[in-house]
């Protein structure tokens, strides 16, 4: 589709590139995320062809050159579709923590298959798979962390591969990013809060709104959870809270899984 | 004329999540007309097994991307319900207030965004930008605004950062508030525009009865909790919402389906007015009125009209609420939380129609067994019927396959369905 006037950098018109949007398992937020840029979403559509937007348009193409795919992979025939996608997409965008890690589409892991597809239809048959991140299916090129995305740095990635410059993700926790905003810690609050080892990138998001982080963005590079989880135990938080945010979105799957251990370990002991 | 058709819709555009129309006509007459959900799963109603309660809204906001609000506000009233909590009248009207600017930019997304290009012949909102871009711009600054102020009250206008049980993590500015309130007035106006231009559009005539269910106002429009009703007689209580919903699977579908006096009922924007036009405010009942919008109204296309008598509803309240929390002294944002052991129901009316959430606490505070139960999920039936008795009609007056296929996306697209929603 045709949206208006294309852009310029440095005085050189702007290749517009045929991008589509495709989503799995999820809550369809991410490209919501997208349509909810009222006052952006023009400028954002000069700078990108959209050939295949199924939650906003009709026309669909399989001409396309960057893939944005939401969701997690829970079923054979999503895994089908998105290998499809892979074989006909330059580039492969893993946009949001479902994308990425699973989202909370993956705390259905900690239990069987079979119990949760009792649970929820009872002895009526569905199909279902362990939830898996894209990367776990195809090879993903980029990612964009977050649950839900936030729009502008979707726009600001988007930019930057429009005007072939490189993408670089904050290595740095949002816990930085909360002190540079000048919020009181959610710890001295008596709020549990992931923002020390998590990814930055959101500018607090979560934080600024005195509500601790959960951690949607994954791990930050280095991140010491080990320190994080004594000083959490020292501000009196429970190793179930604790737990609760590492395993919420799939980005600290490693270190839930090993705490997850060692809790039924100490349960069993105690009983 | 006698039709032959063969109308196969995979994944149909422009509504949230995955479904299909099928619609098979040999020689004038209906072969077979189905709507189905393919949507893969989550399992949200398992994976929230053995949470602490304070997961419970964090998590099941994430049931859906638009109405995300509305799933934290149903999900914290069950926590509040199951733990004796009374939410202080403060929390109340800004929960209410969020609320509204949900339902607000809910329905001029589905108006603007997903309904109308079928009005006015094109695939999407893209192109309107350019034939038509006094509508696309008056829409976004609607939508704008009710995000705006989403991000204000809730902290974020998807997956809302600052409801929380109890109330909120912190309060809005109260002059942001003020600012709020100018930029209402104006939409005041914009919704005139959307009334008008609505009224050039050809709402298809098309009628089948059906049941209609909804909250059941108590003096007011209702929102947020109460009792429940249906147009066919029947009352519940909010805790009773099963006898209401009566979830039953199906082949077709990997969303659960409902039914209650019929083989089918309906929920959403329709179904509210349809119970409750008497306590729509009057800006809005003229409208609606304007519209030949009035109870009973069975036919499912105006449910759009529905929206956005809605839309007139939810501002001019939304004016009043923002001069009662204006004149009053604030409180802190949050009550104390005490978890017990208990079972709590929270039923809020969304964009979509009525959701419940339902969940059974431990000693601890931890969750034993979760239920959801979605507006559309409640609504897939009822477009099953609606589309075989659509196909057969047009069918049998000789339609072109083009115009009835148009047509069944039309009515699917009334329902606003949120599939990935239903199906969770």
């Amino acid at each position: 589709m045709d949206a208006g006037l294309v852009r310029t950098y440095l005085g050189v018109p702007l290749y517009r590139p045929k991008v589509a949007f495709f989503e799995f398992s999820s809550c369809e937020g991410c490209q919501l995320q997208l349509l909810n840029n009222e006052s952006s979403l023009l400028d954002f559509l000069a700078l990108v062809d959209v050939v295949n937007f199924r939650e906003a348009m009709k026309e669909k193409a399989d001409d396309y050159e960057i893939a944005f795919v939401e969701g997690s992979i829970t079923r054979s025939d999503e895994a089908e579709r998105l290998k499809d996608i892979r074989s006909k997409a330059k580039v492969l965008v893993a946009l949001g923590s479902c994308a990425c890690f699973g989202g909370v589409n993956q705390l259905k892991n900690r239990f069987s298959l079979d119990w949760v597809k009792k649970e929820v239809y009872g002895n009526s048959p569905v199909e279902t798979e362990p939830v898996r991140p894209l990367g776990d299916v195809v090879r993903v090129d980029l990612k964009i962390f977050g649950c839900p995305v936030k729009k502008e740095e979707v726009e600001k990635i988007v930019t930057n591969i429009a005007v072939g410059k490189a993408v670089a993700h904050p290595k740095y926790p949002v816990c930085t990013e909360c002190k540079a905003n000048e919020n009181i810690c959610l710890f001295d609050l008596g709020e549990p809060c992931l923002g020390p080892i998590t990814r930055g990138g959101c500018d607090s998001w979560c934080p600024n709104s005195r509500f601790g982080c959960w951690g949607c963005r994954g791990p930050a590079e280095d991140a010491n959870v080990e320190q994080l989880k004594k000083i959490m135990k020292e501000y009196g938080f429970s190793e179930d809270t604790i737990l609760d945010r590492l395993e919420c979105f799939g980005g600290f799957s490693a270190f839930a899984d090993t705490l997850r251990k060692s809790g039924e370990k100490n349960k069993g002991t105690s009983a | 004329m006698k039709v032959d058709c063969n109308i196969n819709i995979h994944h149909l555009a422009r509504v949230e999540g995955h479904g299909n129309i099928r619609i098979k006509i040999h020689d004038g007459k209906l072969q077979e007309a189905k709507w189905e959900v393919v949507e893969t799963p989550r399992f949200f109603e398992a994976i929230l097994v053995g949470k602490k309660w304070d997961n419970a809204p964090w998590i099941c906001g994430r049931i859906c991307g638009i109405c995300s609000i509305g799933h934290t506000l149903a999900s914290i009233r069950a926590v509040e319900n199951a733990f004796g909590i009374i939410p202080a009248a403060q929390t109340q009207k800004l929960r209410l207030l969020l609320k509204h600017m949900e339902t607000l930019q809910s329905h001029i997304l589905h108006l603007y965004f997903l309904s109308a290009p079928d009005f006015l012949n094109a695939g999407s909102v893209f192109p309107l930008i350019k034939s038509h871009p006094d509508i696309v711009i008056k829409a976004a600054g609607i939508k704008k605004l009710a995000n705006d102020m989403c991000d204000c009250i809730g902290g974020r206008r998807m997956h809302p950062t600052r409801p929380v049980v109890g109330g909120f993590t912190m309060l809005p500015d109260k002059k942001e508030l003020i600012k709020f309130r100018e930029r209402l007035q104006d939409v005041v106006n914009g919704l005139l525009f959307t009334a008008e231009l609505f009224r050039t559009f050809n709402i298809p005539d098309f009628v089948r009865e059906t049941e209609f269910v909804s909250l059941k106002g108590d003096g007011n429009y209702p929102f947020i909790g109460g009792g429940l009703i249906s147009t066919d007689g029947v009352t519940k209580k909010e805790q009773e919402y099963k006898q209401m919903t009566n979830e039953y699977i199906v082949g077709q579908s990997t969303s659960k389906w409902s039914r209650l006096s019929r083989r089918s009922f309906a929920v959403g924007a329709l179904a509210r007015i349809n119970n409750n036009f008497e306590f729509l405010h009057p800006a809005a009942r003229e409208v609606s009125l304007s519209f030949g919008l009035k109870p009973l109204t069975h036919n499912p296309y105006m449910n759009n009209i529905a929206q956005m008598v809605e839309c007139v509803h939810v501002v001019n309240e939304s004016l009043g609420l923002i001069e009662e929390l204006l004149d009053s002294e604030w409180t802190g944002p949050r009550q104390e939380v005490v978890f017990q052991k208990g079972t709590g129901v929270g039923a809020v009316e969304v964009p979509r129609g009525i959701l419940y959430h339902c969940y059974e606490f431990d000693e601890a505070g931890h969750i034993v067994k979760c239920d959801c139960v979605i507006p559309t999920s409640q609504n897939h039936a009822n477009i099953q019927h609606d589309l075989e008795e659509l196909a057969g009609k047009y069918a049998s007056e000789g339609m072109k396959d083009r115009d009835i296929e148009l047509l069944a996306e039309m009515l699917v697209r009334s329902y606003d369905p949120c599939i990935s929603c239903s199906v969770h």
